[in-house]
């Protein structure tokens, strides 16, 4: 049992036996982890969590792996948020090393990582969809995600797990020009979402005004998926007054990320403890008191406007000039000491603590992930839930089992 | 700004706790460490969540510190990492709060009592790093499977099977 205090149980049963049974991991639901849930009629009476059926052992794996060989398989716990995975670790590094990055290196981090915090919201929200029973919205999520992901290969050069963060900078520059192919299927694209073909300025092969009409593109969908989804009374039905986190819960359990921010806690790494091009720019932390699935939904969907609001400025605002501070050789050697970093991952804040001897591997990495820090919230909403409010809950936390587990 | 107030709460603590605390590591923007007695980790736990507003562990590592050149020993350095959410000065730092065990007999307090929200972590680095935690509500494997009858994996002398 957890030692928070049990939640009032309301039990629907008429005096039949209770019913222990595992809810994953094979579940597709669930992914790779498994729930032991004990219910009473249909009430859970009793939920553990059990993590560990993705566990790859990366904290020892970065010990055998030196400080630029680690940074590939460190963005494995959430490919589709490499640069929330990775960034925090040159972070740390770059405070052993001592070394400030250049700004357009910045400026260049900071837009894939708003880059990869869309696509892995809008992965998110394909999911909460089709687990609730919407289909289309697995659909338009995933169909959109791919102009995200085409963007992440024109500056990084791969869909998702980029190696693209080195401490010191980044690996490579944005393009000038974009291919003539993306364009063409941009433009299809476009006129067959939005019912109009797209303008002449926003077919332009520069790079900055291809970014802008992605954004705006972007935005214009967004108001789709609230007409379609967000605001339709199959999804509001599923979601309002599920699942409530109270402000001091949230606190207490020390959750992170969006559901802490619909807790009506304005929490965000990117603002209290700034990095990279984060100061310069202009954006705001969506917060909601609720509490409720539907809050955390919501929080999440105003998060992916945020996002293109960073994008373009920063898009807007880079500044010309290197973009990392050296060619590092493979094996580069960090300093003694011991370092404590943090960055705002899509799913919350993820941490790393780390300890150099000098050598040319870490002495010891710990990777403190945001998933791994819902867990107990997971528990705390779903006992006394219906059975049918598992999937609800569960995807409203966007826990991410491989994140998790490591 | 909120780095000084952070050295103001090392310097209370060290002044409360007098000889409880062995020493403090405090290098601005990197890392603000108290290394505590074992016996005094729980006082210390409360005084810094009722006084100074900690109110949520950000999570819990082990160090296996037998391998390490300088400052290394057969201990286990154990560190919570102390944040804030509801004091919006502390919201740009994080407090390590560290205690020091004999890596044959590595047995500490649980700190669940205070801070509900470590009882995963503190399970984790039981799994990981064989740490026993007294007093905890449900001391089990979480990451590891149930049958691994190992040394715990992230102990220095643990080797994985093919790399060395």
């Amino acid at each position: 049992m957890m030692l928070e205090e049990k939640k009032k149980i309301e039990v629907y049963d008429m005096g039949g036996p209770r019913l222990t049974f595992s809810y994953g991991p094979q579940h597709p639901g669930t992914g790779h982890f498994r729930m032991t849930v004990t219910v009473s009629g249909d009430t859970i009476v009793d939920l553990e969590p059990d993590p560990g059926f993705v566990h790859r052992g990366k904290e020892k794996m970065a010990e055998y792996k030196t400080w630029i060989t680690n940074i590939p398989h460190l963005e494995r716990p959430a490919i589709l948020d490499a640069a929330g995975m990775v960034i925090p670790y040159c972070l740390t590094v770059e405070k052993l090393m001592e070394v400030e990055i250049p700004e357009r290196a910045k400026y260049l981090r900071t837009i894939v990582a708003e880059l990869d915090r869309i696509a892995s919201h809008l992965y998110w929200f394909s999911l909460y969809g089709v687990f609730l029973g919407h289909t289309t919205m697995f659909l338009w999520c995933v169909n959109d995600r791919e102009f995200i992901l085409d963007l992440s290969q024109l500056i990084t050069g791969q869909r998702f797990t980029h190696a693209y963060y080195i401490p010191g900078g980044v690996r490579n520059d944005a393009p000038k020009q974009v291919p003539k192919e993306l364009i063409k299927e941009f433009k299809y694209y476009y006129s067959r979402m939005i019912g109009r073909e797209p303008s002449q300025e926003e077919l332009s092969e520069d790079f900055k005004k291809y970014v802008l009409a992605v954004a705006h593109f972007m935005e214009l969908r967004l108001d789709h998926y609230y007409e379609m989804f967000f605001n339709s009374e199959i999804f509001l039905e599923r979601v309002r007054n599920i699942g409530v986190l109270k402000r001091e819960d949230a606190i207490r359990l020390g959750v992170t990320g969006t559901t802490l921010r619909a807790s009506g806690v304005k929490y965000d790494t990117r603002v209290n403890d700034p990095y990279d091009a984060y100061p310069f720019l202009n954006f705001e932390i969506p917060v909601r008191d609720e509490g409720d699935c539907y809050a955390r939904a919501m929080v999440g969907y105003q998060e992916i406007r945020e996002s293109l609001k960073i994008i373009r400025q920063a898009v807007e605002q880079m500044p010309e000039g290197p973009f990392k501070l050296k060619q590092h050789p493979l094996v580069i050697k960090v300093p003694k000491g011991e370092a404590v970093g943090r960055a705002e991952a899509a799913r919350g804040e993820i941490l790393y603590y780390i300890v150099s001897d000098g050598t040319d591997k870490p002495y010891r990495l710990r990777m403190i992930t945001p998933s791994f820090r819902l867990l107990p919230a997971l528990k705390h909403l779903t006992v006394g839930a219906r059975l049918a409010d598992i999937p609800p809950i569960y995807w409203s936390l966007n826990y991410w089992p491989v994140e998790a587990d490591r | 700004m909120t780095w000084q107030k952070l050295r103001e709460i090392i310097d209370d603590v060290k002044e409360k706790f007098q000889e409880n605390v062995e020493r403090e590591i405090y290098v601005e923007k990197k890392i603000a460490k108290i290394i505590v007695k074992k016996e005094s980790i729980i006082e210390v736990a409360r005084y810094l969540r009722d006084t100074h507003r900690f109110d949520h562990v950000k999570g819990v590592t082990g160090v296996d510190l037998s391998r390490l050149k300088e400052g290394g020993g057969p201990y286990i350095e154990l560190l919570y990492h102390l944040g804030s959410l509801e004091d919006q000065e502390l919201d740009d730092v994080i407090l390590n709060l560290s205690v020091m065990l004999d890596i044959e007999n590595p047995i500490v307090s649980s700190l669940c009592s205070i801070w509900p929200s470590v009882e995963l972590h503190e399970r984790e680095v039981y799994d990981m790093l064989g740490v026993i935690f007294n007093g905890h509500p449900k001391l089990e494997r979480i990451l590891l499977p149930e049958y691994w009858m190992d040394i715990p994996p992230l102990r220095k002398e643990y080797k994985v099977p093919g790399r060395e």
